[in-house]
């Protein structure tokens, strides 16, 4: 058990910046999902700790172990590491069967050989494999290559595993039932796992703490789901992590107008403080956080009504805009019934407040 | 895929980084420059070097003299000839037994197709020689059966002519555009032609606007082959061309080298001829690029399909025994030719039981050069197949993996010698190892060696290179991280799964250099004959049936090796 402590990397691709002075600490036992879109540079992070890419600048650590420090002139090739990775595309090895996938990192610690075979038995029960020793690769589904990638990486760490989008290739059933298995082995065993993604509901099942990284490499925010979700720190994780709405807002003579489709609704709920830097702004909201409501000056009307069972869709006309909403279904019973082609009121629960980015800004 | 790309630069100076003095990947980018260059360009530079410079001062006077000559440009323009004709008949040819096989619905497909790809695995020389036996002017077995059951006066064929050397040159070459065609029609997407098909075509519009326009780039990479090939082409108008003074190039080149008996001048002389047969191979090469460039289409997929077949109704049995016919003429004929007169007393005689003695192969088990022969055959294929093997994994590896700066020209070089005639790599070859660079192999094993491997090295690394491209980056990756160096991740892991690649580029040099004729008989020695070599010797002092006797025996050696490349080939560990 050990944590991973990254401090002040900077690392460039040419003159191309992927991050520049990233610090991250993931603590011993925890499972730190590090979500971001792709290419913003998040396997470039995992590679400068494996050590088959050097940073700049900065330092990184495995518990008191220093793997690589630019000042002091540290880096340990990769071999020397003993990280667990299982990679993006598993990388079990062909040529070999899964038991001599699984005994291979022991081999090459020199482990004695009673040793190797006990933790290659344990590893693979760990991962729900035993009985298939002798299968080569080929021979299994995605989803068993990747529990023997999992069993592989469990035995060459027991202090850190690394797990870069291990499950984007599994179909969505297998998905949630490895991510279960990934959850109940770290339960087991308490390694310490740092898990690359850009998935973020795959985050959010699995993690302890959560890490938003935007298109620049540099971290947004570090925190608990429910932090995320319900109080992102800027709008790009607001964006990121679920679905919104944006909507341009006008001050005009004291009143504020919400802009959609181009018309312009009386929006003075919104604090006029936000106008105080002079840059356009923009209301965003969260589907689930639209309701309606008849008193609302926002008026628009339902073009289509989609059931889902937990769930209704509403797709709502405002101008020519289509915007959607979303109710849980036990809402929904609750309140008067509405039908498509009604002319409704929207009100706007949670509503956060962001600069129009520029290119918007131009369109208009 | 950018960025994709930069990472794996990123991790290629990884081992620099580790401060370790000792770095393989820089060794390796290193040796393959320095081998490239002692294999590749010192010969094609001596070449140039010598037909300019005299004495260490340009001199033109040799080059205009040699071009000039009217025996020379009569060779230029029968080897142009024989080029041109060779490529357009044997494109038309290939093509048309693709589309036989590739999308009618003629029975015996894939029998028929194992028995088109057999005069690719042969020397067309062997053909030459069995052709020349049937059809020769003077006492051809079958000018001769004419002669006397027709009563004719005159031999009714003549093989020793330029329509002889097009025709057996082109059975031995069609099987490029065959190939090439075949695979391709295999992976195209049939509902590109049912929908031509949905939308009105008639089915001869759809072969002439559909499917040979996809089909363009196979065709013109097969009639590239074919028409590379002919023109550096030496054992058959060698054979079929001697006896009546047809000389192309590369037999003319041979011609001075032979006549000079290793004199400088005479080789300085063939040097000025090989740049005139380079030239005229690439005015080939721009030429064809200028007619075929009417576009690429890359809607051909990887994966086979099962295109609809075209029925062939009352054409089936017709067709059928054209492809049959032309079976037996172009592969079983020649092949039963050699056999039979290999056992036979003496040429001439008639193929009849009587005259048949296993006499001519006792005499090559008792005749030292013949043995001889074999031997040096066998140890310099084995060597080149195995140096090469390990040397195009090499540069291979250097090429995709390490991805140095200059990568490109590395690439370039390793497979410029496959569009450089043999004729006039052999010659580059003898320039620069026999003394002149101070180091002298003239008349050993070891010059004929440097030149199999300037030829064949490109076969290993292609195939080497196509077989690390399906080695995924992670998997060298995930044995770093599990403990491995660099060293051991590459032996434990990438070579094992390139493994069967490699068997197959050592097959696919040994093969072609067990038979090679072209280079060898511009270098060897008098106790460095090759088998290619001692065949066409033993044909040329007139002892034809132990020639074909010995011809056989090398038949037997290729389908045997041949078989072995084959099951190692299919026999592919999951990768």
């Amino acid at each position: 058990m050990a944590n991973v402590r990254f401090e002040n990397v900077t690392f460039h691709y040419g003159k191309h910046c992927i991050f520049k002075n990233l610090s991250l600490t993931v603590e011993e036992s925890q499972i730190l999902c590090l979500v971001g879109p792709s290419g913003c540079g998040k396997t470039t992070l995992v590679r400068c700790l494996l050590g088959f890419i050097k940073p700049e600048t900065g330092a990184i650590y495995v518990g008191d172990r220093c793997l690589f420090d630019a000042d002091r002139g540290i880096n340990v090739p990769p071999e020397n590491r003993h990280i667990g990775v299982v990679f993006q595309d598993y990388a079990v090895w062909p040529h070999m069967t899964v038991w001599e996938n699984v005994l291979y990192p022991m081999k090459k610690m020199g482990l004695p050989k009673e040793e190797r075979e006990a933790r290659a038995h344990h590893a693979l029960e760990q991962v729900r494999m035993t009985g298939y020793e002798d299968h080569l690769p080929s021979q299994l589904s995605g989803g068993q290559q990747q529990r023997v990638a999992i069993a592989r990486a469990l035995v060459s760490s027991d202090e850190v595993i690394i797990m870069d989008e291990p499950i984007t290739n599994l179909d969505a059933k297998l998905r949630e039932e490895m991510l279960n298995e990934i959850r109940l082995i770290q339960h087991d065993i308490g390694t310490t796992i740092l898990y690359i993604t850009h998935d973020q509901e795959a985050a959010l099942q699995l993690c302890d703490i959560m890490a938003i990284m935007d298109r620049d490499g540099s971290l947004c925010q570090i925190g608990q789901d429910e932090d995320i979700i319900l109080r992102p720190a800027n709008r790009f994780v607001f964006e990121f992590i679920g679905v919104s709405n944006f909507f341009p807002l006008v001050r005009e003579k004291d009143h504020t107008y919400l802009e959609a489709g181009g018309r312009k609704f009386p929006y003075d709920s919104c604090p006029a403080e936000i106008f105080a830097s002079g840059k356009p702004m923009e209301m965003g909201v969260r589907l689930n956080d639209i309701v309606f409501d008849e008193n609302s000056p926002v008026r628009g009307t339902i073009e289509r009504i989609i059931f889902l069972g937990s769930e209704y869709i509403y797709f709502i006309r405002l101008g020519d805009r289509t915007i959607r909403m979303q109710s849980n279904a036990l809402d929904v019973m609750q309140r008067d019934p509405v039908a498509e082609n009604q002319e409704v009121g929207l009100a706007f629960l949670q509503p956060r407040y962001y600069e129009a980015k520029p290119e918007e800004v131009n369109a208009q | 895929m950018k960025f994709g790309m930069m990472q794996r630069q990123g991790s290629s100076d990884l081992a620099a980084l580790d401060g370790k003095t000792f770095n393989l990947d820089k060794a390796m980018t290193i040796i393959s420059f320095i081998l490239l260059l002692i294999i590749v360009v010192i010969p094609i530079f001596m070449i140039v070097y010598n037909a300019f410079f005299y004495k260490g001062r340009l001199d033109l006077e040799m080059f205009r003299t040699v071009v000039f000559s009217k025996d020379n440009i009569s060779a230029i323009t029968n080897t142009v000839i024989i080029g041109v004709s060779v490529t357009v008949v044997g494109t038309i040819i290939g093509l048309f037994y693709a589309w036989l096989l590739g999308r009618s619905d003629i029975p015996c497909k894939s029998l028929m197709r194992a028995l088109f790809m057999i005069p690719y695995m042969f020397p067309p020389f062997f053909g030459a020689m069995a052709w020349d036996m049937l059809l020769s002017g003077r006492g051809g077995y079958v000018n001769t059966w004419l002669m006397t059951h027709l009563g004719l006066t005159a031999p009714p064929f003549n093989i020793n002519s330029l329509g002889g050397i097009i025709f057996v040159e082109v059975s031995y070459y069609f099987p490029f555009v065959f190939m090439q065609v075949v695979s391709a029609l295999e992976r195209m997407d049939p509902t590109l032609e049912e929908s031509a098909r949905i939308a009105g075509a008639s089915q001869s519009t759809v072969i002439r606007r559909i499917t040979l326009p996809l089909v363009t780039p196979a065709i013109s990479a097969g009639a590239l082959l074919i028409l590379i090939s002919s023109l550096a082409h030496f054992g058959v108008p060698a054979i079929l061309g001697f006896s009546k003074q047809i000389y192309t190039l590369p037999t003319v080149i041979y011609a001075y080298i032979d006549r000079a008996g290793g004199s400088f001048e005479g080789i300085r002389q063939g040097a000025a001829l090989s740049i005139l047969l380079v030239f005229v191979v690439t005015m080939a090469l721009i030429l064809q690029k200028i007619v075929l460039s009417s576009g690429s289409y890359d809607i051909i997929k990887g994966k086979s399909m099962r295109p609809t077949l075209i029925k062939l109704r009352g054409a089936k049995y017709p067709l059928l025994l054209l492809a049959i016919v032309t079976l037996i003429l172009i592969v079983l004929v020649p092949l039963i030719m050699i056999f039979l007169e290999g056992l036979v007393k003496a040429y001439g005689l008639p193929l009849v039981p009587e005259n048949f003695t296993l006499d001519n192969f006792k005499a090559i088990a008792s005749s030292k050069q013949t043995l001889d022969a074999i031997r040096n055959s066998l140890f310099l294929s084995i060597s080149a197949g195995v140096l090469c093997m390990f040397l195009g994994v090499m540069i291979a590896y250097v090429v995709i993996k390490i991805k140095p700066k200059g990568k490109e020209i590395l690439e370039m070089l390793s497979v410029l010698p496959y569009s450089i005639p043999g004729t006039v790599l052999a010659i580059g070859v003898i320039l620069s190892w026999s003394g002149q660079l101070g180091i002298n192999l003239y008349n050993t094993v070891w010059i004929i060696l440097v030149a199999y491997m300037a030829r064949y090295l490109s076969f290993s690394m292609k195939s080497a290179s196509a077989s690390l491209q399906q080695v995924h980056p992670s998997l060298e990756e995930a044995a770093r991280a599990c403990g491995a160096s660099h060293t051991e991740s590459l032996k434990d892991i990438t070579l094992p799964l390139i493994r069967p690649a490699m068997i197959a580029g050592f097959f696919l040099i040994f093969l072609p250099s067990m038979r090679e004729l072209t280079t060898s008989i511009l270098l060897y020695g008098p106790y460095t004959r090759t088998l290619g070599v001692q065949i066409f010797a033993l044909r040329d002092s007139g002892q034809i049936p132990q020639a074909s006797a010995l011809a056989g025996i090398a038949i037997c050696i290729i389908i045997i090796c041949n078989a072995i490349v084959t099951h190692i080939t299919k026999d592919k560990r999951g990768v």
